[in-house]
């Protein structure tokens, strides 16, 4: 979480210097991410995240010099080559994927995936995951019917900030829970505080007992914050009032989550500091790494075309331009 | 050899390549007990049972999402989509999603799955069972579209696409599945994406065709003979990618180039080919490149007479034929 944290701010900090050209930021979300993949089994199970997976991706075994490349688009990317924002694309190592920037279409994705591991006799789960703004998608709905339908062992896990970029949740959903919508689709729904590691962790893991035991999805809605605007070209101060943005500043997770280690004497004051100098050393290590690094070379563009557009007479020529045999 | 319609063609190809692959799974609407609106998968649920002939909630963006999800985790779904004219709300994930998932994740992951999409008017359908909806998917990197006219080529070509590692767009036009009739061999073989292929030769001009036209421009071509013209008709199989080859150099060796499409000429695959005949053939052409196709109309009308004027016909692809030839 707090790895997580300054590696998130200095990702900020690259893009006002013009070296990261854009950022969604997990800041607020951290102990939810933390405390839900740590209820999975990365050897296995399956995860669909979206573009504010930050946390997740660094809990699941991303180093910090991946997540970097990916922001500043440089060789060694391993989501994609640098050819997609950071955070998309396929893991080599986790099967943590997100292949598009297009809100809610990874939830049929994971039905699918899901509907695989079922058919295939495999205990391994799926779990995907979305924000508030993917929820009015009608691919929300038709994933969650199918998955329904054919009771998939899928987790459905919700991000719910309340905002879809500057539109608050009461212009999203005539509702007061988005959890309650799973009693539409025949399985559970539950909310947690998305602030609470100990909820959340609970939370998740029953819902993949009951995955992996063959009783259907279940839906997740974590309520968090989003500290930072909904990217680094966006502006909150425009939507949000100050008072909104002070209040939600309480609920700051890392501050909650140390606050509560110190208390109970899990750690000791000295401790926390010693985890904010390590994270912080961590993160100017791999920036120093990274920054130094190429950019990919021009011909890697043509790298891992499919199989019938990879000797299209247009790409030959400008293979050929390029005077390489790429 | 047996003779088969298009639809016992397609039916015998996935029921060939269900049995070989285990992997296979076919999900749409009304696939099971139904046998699909047309019958292609007829009987199909009864051998392979209901978890791999999968009836799926009437919603297409989820069966072409699930079917992706399902190629992306070991499994080699077919999604039949309805009727082309239903396939919109499934763009986002075809567009936009399958056809990248290769090139997006720098090779870690591939789709394969294919998409069978019944296409084409001229079977009373009005404006949304009638649609020629090739254009789009043909300007999709990372697509190949097929759309096989014969019952040979399209057993053959969807043995293919179910076989390629990543996504295929079969279109099958729903006026051949029955219309149509042809010597089909009872075993497995394929058909290579992206060939071409000449299915009559002729020396005074080529047509260039797919689709139920390739049968109405043979028609015209028999009844060009008595006119004394030797029309060559290539048909092209594949829109994506369109065998360049071929076309430039049937084009080249006759002289002249008559497009015959359904789908409306504007921004066409026909727009497509014609720049390829241009770009390739100018030197070697003695006329101007021309094209037939419907009026600039939403395709099509469902009042017959209108219908009628909308569809190209072997007369009027004859006329065309008529007038290009004394050029």
């Amino acid at each position: 979480m707090v790895l997580s944290r300054y590696l998130d701010e200095r990702v900020w900090l690259l893009n006002r210097q013009g070296k990261a050209a854009i950022a969604a930021s997990a800041q607020g979300h951290e102990a939810t991410q933390v405390a839900c993949t740590e209820a999975t089994d990365p050897t296995k199970d399956h995860y669909l995240i979206y573009y504010r997976q930050f946390t997740a991706m660094l809990a699941l075994g991303t180093e910090p010099e991946e997540m970097l490349r990916g922001f500043l688009a440089k060789e060694a990317e391993p989501m994609s080559a640098a050819r997609q924002f950071p955070l998309h694309g396929a893991h080599p190592r986790v099967d943590l994927f997100n292949f598009s920037n297009v809100i809610a279409t990874q939830l049929p994705q994971a039905a699918g995936v899901a509907l695989a591991d079922k058919l295939k006799g495999s205990d391994a789960v799926t779990i995907v995951f979305f924000g508030d703004g993917a929820s009015s998608q009608g691919d929300t709905h038709e994933a969650m019917n199918f998955a329904g339908v054919h009771k998939l062992p899928v987790i459905f896990f919700c991000e719910n900030n309340r905002f879809a970029i500057s539109v608050p949740i009461e212009k999203q959903m005539g509702i007061e829970s988005l959890a309650s919508r799973a009693a539409g689709y025949g399985f559970p729904g539950v909310q947690v505080d998305g602030t609470d590691v100990v909820a959340v962790n609970e939370a998740t893991k029953a819902a993949v007992a009951r995955a992996r035991a063959g009783d259907g999805p279940t839906l997740i809605e974590a309520s968090v914050e989003r500290l930072l605007p909904h990217t680094t070209d966006d502006d909150h101060t425009r939507y949000r009032t100050a008072e909104d943005i002070e209040q939600m500043s309480q609920r700051d997770p890392i501050r909650i989550q140390s606050d509560l280690l110190i208390r109970r004497g899990l750690i000791t004051e000295a401790e926390n500091e010693q985890i904010h100098a390590e994270a912080k050393r961590r993160v100017n290590v791999a920036t120093d790494t990274v920054d130094a690094e190429q950019y990919p070379g021009i011909e890697t563009m043509f790298d891992h075309l499919t199989v019938e557009y990879s000797e299209h007479d247009e790409n030959r020529e400008h293979r050929d331009l390029l005077g390489g045999d790429a | 050899m047996p003779e088969k319609t298009v639809i016992e063609a397609v039916r015998e190809s996935m029921q060939i390549e269900m049995r070989r692959d285990d992997s296979m799974i076919i999900l749409g609407e009304d696939v099971g007990n139904r046998g699909g609106v047309f019958l292609a998968t007829d009987g199909l649920i009864d051998e392979f049972g209901e978890n791999r002939v999968i009836d799926t909630p009437l919603a297409e963006s989820s069966i072409c999402g699930v079917a992706l999800g399902a190629a992306v985790n070991g499994m080699r779904p077919l999604a039949e989509i309805q009727f082309a004219d239903f396939v919109w709300p499934a763009i986002n994930q075809l567009v936009g999603e399958a056809s990248k998932v290769r090139y997006g994740t720098n090779g870690v992951k591939t789709a394969p799955m294919t998409i069978r999409v019944p296409y084409g008017g001229g079977v009373r359908g009005g404006l949304y069972h009638s649609q020629s909806i090739e254009v789009l998917f043909a300007h999709t990197p990372g697509l190949s579209v097929v759309a096989p006219a014969t019952p040979y080529d399209a057993k053959g070509l969807l043995a293919t696409a179910i076989r390629t590692d990543d996504p295929v767009i079969v279109l099958e036009h729903k006026r051949t599945y029955r219309l149509v009739k042809g010597e089909v061999p009872d075993g497995e073989y394929t058909i290579p994406i992206g060939k071409a292929e000449i299915k009559r030769p002729g020396t005074d001009m080529t047509i260039i065709t797919y689709g139920l036209m390739l049968h109405y421009s043979l028609q015209a071509a028999e009844m060009a003979v008595a006119n004394g013209i030797d029309v060559e008709v290539l048909d092209l199989r594949t829109l994506r990618p369109l065998d360049a080859d071929a076309i430039a150099e049937s084009a080249s060796r006759t002289g002249k180039a008559l497009i015959v499409q359904e789908d409306t000429p504007a921004v066409s695959i026909g727009s497509e080919v014609s720049a390829i005949i241009g770009e390739r053939c100018f030197f070697d052409l003695d006329a101007p490149i021309t094209r037939i196709g419907p009026p600039e109309l939403p395709p099509m009308p469902f009042s017959p007479i209108q219908e009628a004027e909308f569809m190209p016909s072997p007369e009027k692809i004859l006329t065309a034929i008529t007038k290009l030839a004394e050029i």
